[in-house]
């Protein structure tokens, strides 16, 4: 009896010490995971708003895509350079002109770098604007529709990437030629390059109240490849930033040999002076022909106006233009800090940061202190612009951003790292791995005279094991920092739409505020526009017919049409007669050779049909509308093209 | 007995201890997801939207002859419905029409143990779909009836000028974002 209780006992201590052991570890992981805190900084909780807007290009998809910070949601992937059939961008009439060029209808393109329009150097949340590198063209997105509402093309360059910043006041938004080429084009032996080639940098003036582009000027450079570029900012407002590489001038294997020179250049240009020049009518006028296309939100279409000539200056012809200062190996970024003081160049292949400063710029200059010149450009010497060095902070430096404390942070692609270092100084402060092959890095606000220093984002070039695999093609990674202290802390991971070069970020209060939540359709000017279903009809005009219909909570008007006939081209001209937020609907026809259209409240689209055989051809909302949605349908009759059958239409059979 | 003493002073102290643990992982868990205020506690009426066209809800908060339907659509908790993409038609009864009812109903069905039935005497004066009173007037010429939210049939008819719902008679229609409200003099009980 006695040893019964005494087991009973023991195996109540043993139970109590195995509970004891159960809830204690418990209890220490949950206190290390709330004294890390690492994923309430990043968490938004359901319903809430994100602090920051994101705008990441999508690279090789040639969109750009908006996410929140801190959660790295994806709210959009606003449709720029290449056709995005969802939202029938460059499928349907109205967007079909904006991805006109020289070269015709070029339904793809390379985004890279996106930059949101600043008003004394800050940031003003208005428009953001993004090149194309493939065929150049910079284009203009609307931060209250979130939308592509201008592309133009740049002549006389090719591989568009030291592109697309803009000034204090974005009275320019610039553009540069990555490869060098014959200006104007023309057949001449590839090897005939040195000193025949050219690098257009190209300065777009931005009308300060409609945002609308055009190119002001061209500066006929060098056959260099310019790579990358940033505006003088406050006391250097009014110069303009580009790094340079194959200052060898080579044109093939540049690998090999565009490395060769110790030095290549940081171009200052001083597009003050460049205006000067034109208004003096200094310049030579180009003949030449670019696309520039303009979507107009009234009409709800974009129209394509050839432009003819370019006014060119040459920097040899143009004294106190364009200086360059020598920056070690190959630099790739080329960025200016808040204060417009400090010039930060990364030579890709230089195992040092180099940092220039502007004041002994332009006391150099004016002491007229140079080391000989190219093409007529005068040479800075290297130790009088010198400001500092980073030593060896890491491998292969590419980007530098800068928070609100006289901190920058330059990436590292080989030792896939950021690193954190003090303007002035030159010490390094942090350094942080990425997950890998970091190219970009963005901190909002971070190329403008008013970083919001809270959070960095880091884009990588490299995945691999990151996430969940998807086979051979996995998705790009993004690392979001927290900066806000001395030291980085890596808090969350997330993965991005295509290849992130670039991104820009700004306060969400900035402009949520003015986003568009419907278009009015009394201010709708399509010329195909249909504003009450009384109004729905078909018109036949030779073989082509219009359909003009309306769209609203549940049905299409007219939904049964008769009168087609095969080999007509049908062109539906689609009204949603929505006056409320968030109900667009979409409309495919069976067969269309096309995309679907997304129509927004208010706005009207038009996608073609050609049909092909006789029958009873139905279409339908492809947007779940409402409850209803499945009933929103309707039917064409297609009958032989001998066929006398006039068009007829009607709704309810009336 | 000493062992038996022994007994229950451990299980108290296990159950004790049982208690903290869990206790204690309560509190964590709690800390964990921080109490989280509802951001939008009427569900879709609580998106904030003075651009699109008024909705249905709004219209009728507007309305000084609804006061006593908008009263009752908030103590039901039926908004959202209100607000809802549809498309909906809406039978307003005015305030005179609740009035008409025997004398306590309406203060018995405001109750919040009678939201239940007061949700579904409201929604039965709901039906999908966008019927103005044009599209009432061919309902009727056609033979079709309105199918409620609540799954009843009701006719409309036409007396004259005036179209009947269910009997009810319809006083104005308004179009809104979201579909239509037919103002009617009576309530329709199911």
């Amino acid at each position: 009896m006695k040893s019964k209780i005494i087991n009973t006992t023991s195996i109540l201590v043993s139970l109590t010490l195995l509970f004891l052991a159960a809830c204690t570890p418990g209890g220490d992981k949950n206190a290390g995971a709330l004294s890390g805190n690492l994923a309430e900084r990043s968490f938004v909780a359901p319903g809430e708003h994100d602090e920051f807007y994101g705008f990441i290009s999508g690279g090789f998809n040639g969109q750009l895509s908006v996410i929140g910070l801190p959660s790295g949601r994806v709210f959009k992937n606003i449709p720029v350079f290449s056709v995005d059939a969802e939202k029938a961008y460059g499928f349907n009439e109205e967007t079909k002109p904006m991805l006109n060029t020289s070269f015709g209808f070029v339904p793809w393109g390379d985004s890279h770098h996106p930059d949101i329009s600043q008003t004394n150097g800050v940031l003003d949340g208005r428009w953001v604007f993004i090149n194309e590198n493939n065929t150049p063209r910079i284009a203009r997105i609307d931060l209250t529709t979130f939308e592509t509402t201008e592309i133009i093309e740049i002549p006389n360059s090719a591989g568009n990437h030291s592109s697309s910043y803009v000034t204090d006041n974005t009275e320019y938004v610039i553009a540069g030629t990555r490869f060098g080429v014959p200006v104007p084009q023309r057949d001449m032996p590839i090897d005939e390059y040195k000193g025949n080639f050219k690098g257009m940098l190209s300065f777009l003036k931005v009308d300060p109240e409609s945002g609308e582009m055009n190119i002001e000027f061209q500066i006929k450079m060098p056959g260099f490849d310019y790579d990358k570029a940033h505006p003088g900012r406050g006391k250097s407002h009014g110069w303009f930033f580009y790094t340079t590489y194959n200052t060898e001038e080579a044109n093939t294997l540049l690998e090999v040999n565009a490395s060769q020179n110790d030095k290549d250049f940081i171009a200052a240009v001083n597009w003050k002076k460049a205006e000067e020049y034109i208004a003096q009518g200094n310049f030579e006028t180009m003949k030449t022909n670019y696309a520039h296309n303009v979507y107009d939100e009234r009409t709800h279409s974009a129209t394509t106006t050839w432009e003819k000539e370019v006014r060119i200056l040459d920097p040899a012809k143009c004294p106190g233009l364009v200086y360059f200062m020598p920056m070690p190996k190959s630099p790739h970024g080329c960025d200016v800090d808040p204060t417009g003081e400090y010039i930060v160049g990364s030579g890709k292949l230089s195992a040092n940061v180099t940092v220039h400063s502007f004041d002994k710029m332009i006391s150099a200059i004016e002491n007229e202190k140079f080391d000989g010149e190219a093409y007529g450009i005068p040479i800075l010497n290297f130790e009088d612009v010198l400001a500092g060095v980073v030593v060896q902070p890491g491998l292969g430096p590419l980007h530098t951003e800068f928070d609100d404390k006289g901190n920058a942070y330059t990436t590292f692609f080989i030792s896939s790292e950021v690193v954190k270092w003090k303007l002035g100084t030159w010490e390094v402060i942090d350094r942080k791995p990425t997950y890998y092959s970091v190219g970009h890095l963005m901190i909002p606000g971070g190329n403008s005279q008013k970083p919001f220093g809270k959070y960095l984002v880091a884009m990588n070039k490299i995945t691999k094991d990151r996430y969940l695999p998807t086979g051979p093609e996995v998705t790009q990674s993004a690392q979001l920092y927290d900066i806000s202290g001395e030291k980085m802390e890596l808090l969350l991971d997330f993965p991005t739409l295509g290849e992130p070069h670039y991104a820009a970020g700004i306060p969400a209060d900035l402009i949520k505020a003015k986003s568009r939540k419907i278009y009015k359709l009394e201010e709708n000017e399509h010329p195909y526009v249909t504003k009450s279903e009384k109004d729905a009809k078909v018109v036949r005009d030779g073989n082509i017919v219009h359909i003009y219909m309306t769209m609203i909570r549940s049905h299409f008007a007219p939904d049964n049409i008769e009168g087609v006939k095969v080999g007509d081209k049908v062109y539906f001209h689609v009204t949603n007669l929505e006056q409320d937020y968030d109900v667009p609907h979409g409309v495919s026809m069976i067969g269309a050779n096309t995309s679907e259209l997304l129509i927004m409240p208010g706005q009207t689209e038009t996608f073609l049909w050609e049909p092909k055989g006789v029958g009873v051809w139905p279409y339908y909302c492809t947007d779940f509308c409402s409850a209803l949605h499945q009933e929103m349908q309707g039917y064409v009759r297609v009958s032989d093209k001998n066929s006398d059958i006039q068009p007829s239409w009607t709704l309810d059979g009336e | 007995m000493k062992s038996n003493y022994l007994l229950t002073l451990l299980s108290i102290l296990i159950v004790i201890m049982m208690g903290s643990c869990s206790q204690g992982s309560q509190q964590e868990g709690a800390a964990s997801s921080t109490p989280i205020p509802e951001s939008h506690p009427k569900g879709q009426a609580s998106v904030e939207d003075n651009v699109s066209e008024a909705n249905i809800l709004q219209v009728a908060a507007g309305s000084q002859a609804h006061t006593t339907l908008v009263a009752a659509v908030q103590a039901a908790e039926i908004e959202h419905v209100l607000v809802n993409a549809g498309p909906l038609t809406v039978f307003a009864p005015t305030n005179d029409a609740f009035a008409a009812l025997p004398e306590g109903t309406v203060d018995d069905l405001l109750k919040p143990e009678n939201k239940a039935k007061l949700a579904n005497i409201l929604t039965g004066h709901a039906a999908p779909g966008s019927f103005d009173l044009e599209a009432l007037k061919k309902e009727a010429r056609k033979g079709r009836k309105i199918y409620t939210a609540t799954g009843q049939y009701l006719e409309v008819s036409v007396d004259g000028d005036e179209v009947l719902i269910a009997g009810a008679r319809i006083l104005g229609t308004i179009q809104t974002s979201n579909g239509v409200i037919n103002v009617i003099d009576k309530i329709i009980l199911p």
